[in-house]
């Protein structure tokens, strides 16, 4: 898989508040299906559903040999999401710094002629 | 507030950013290409030769950047598709990579941004939709965003000279 259609698959993955939740509650350990959907008040069958896409963008694995079956989290392709949208981000917060700048600069210019508000 | 990314769908992304100003001044921000290339300019050896915008509906632009060091060029270009002042302006967005590399976008990316205001704070929600998932990924790993940020840098250090 290309590196760009794995993060396709763990953005998508990532867009659910759900499925956010659950990363969540396996940063704090492995846990079964039955032990996740307690908390988020779901059926077995939508959480399984939710972890299918977890597992495919490699965010969860499951260990096949306990017989609860666990999930946990795959802290590396969480990471390696979390890296690449930092990266973007702070393109536009770059940008947008420049553009605060600006903005103050336009808002003090009249502000000079009139009285200090406040 | 720092800049929020998220990806609303597999061909979405959506940035999110407030600014302390009001909402006229950050839509003129946007809007005058001589308020637009005091910001959105070139990095340390970069300019913006070509900063156009007839800001109306049916209305074109180009945006075009310079590395005087290499005399690379990559730009952007299109047409205004709602020019709703000062709330909402869809364009489209196509771009020319120039001698940069990398394909010219064959469908343009549909650009929206809203502007809205509360509290003396205007809050920016600028999504930008592309012809698929494959042209989004294109955009954002490679040309845009590297062409972006060679921009940016060379802002800062304009802004703080000004200041």
């Amino acid at each position: 898989m290309q590196a760009t259609e794995r993060l396709d698959l763990t953005f998508a993955a990532l867009a659910d508040p759900t499925r956010r939740a659950i990363l969540a509650r396996l940063a704090t350990g492995e846990a079964s299906v039955q032990e996740l959907s307690e908390p988020f008040e779901m059926s077995q069958p939508a959480i399984s559903k939710h972890l299918k896409v977890l597992e495919r963008a490699g965010l969860i694995s499951v260990d096949i040999d306990a017989q609860r079956r666990p999930r946990r989290l795959e802290v590396k392709r969480l990471e390696e999401a979390v890296v690449w949208i930092e990266r973007y981000r702070e393109i536009f917060e770059q940008n947008y710094q420049r553009l605060d700048a600006l903005l103050e600069e336009l808002q003090a210019k009249p502000a000079k002629r009139k009285k200090k508000k406040d | 507030m720092p800049t929020e990314v998220t990806q609303p769908s597999d061909r979405e992304v959506r940035v999110v950013r407030t600014f302390k100003a009001p909402r006229q001044l950050v839509w003129d921000a946007h809007t005058k290409p001589e308020l637009v290339s005091k910001w959105m300019l070139g990095p340390p050896g970069w300019t913006m030769p070509v900063c156009e915008m007839d800001v109306r509906a049916g209305g074109a632009y180009r945006w075009r950047w310079r590395s005087e060091e290499g005399g690379k060029e990559f730009g952007f270009f299109g047409k205004f598709i709602e020019v709703n002042e000062p709330s909402k302006i869809v364009h489209e967005e196509n771009f020319d990579p120039g001698d940069m590399g990398g394909p010219m976008s064959s469908e343009p990316a549909i650009i929206t941004t809203l502007y809205e205001e509360a509290n003396e704070i205007t809050t920016l929600t600028l999504t930008m939709l592309f012809a698929s998932k494959e042209i989004r990924d294109a955009a954002v790993s490679t040309g845009m965003t590297d062409g972006l940020e060679i921009g940016y840098a060379r802002l800062d250090e304009m802004f703080k000279q000004a200041a």
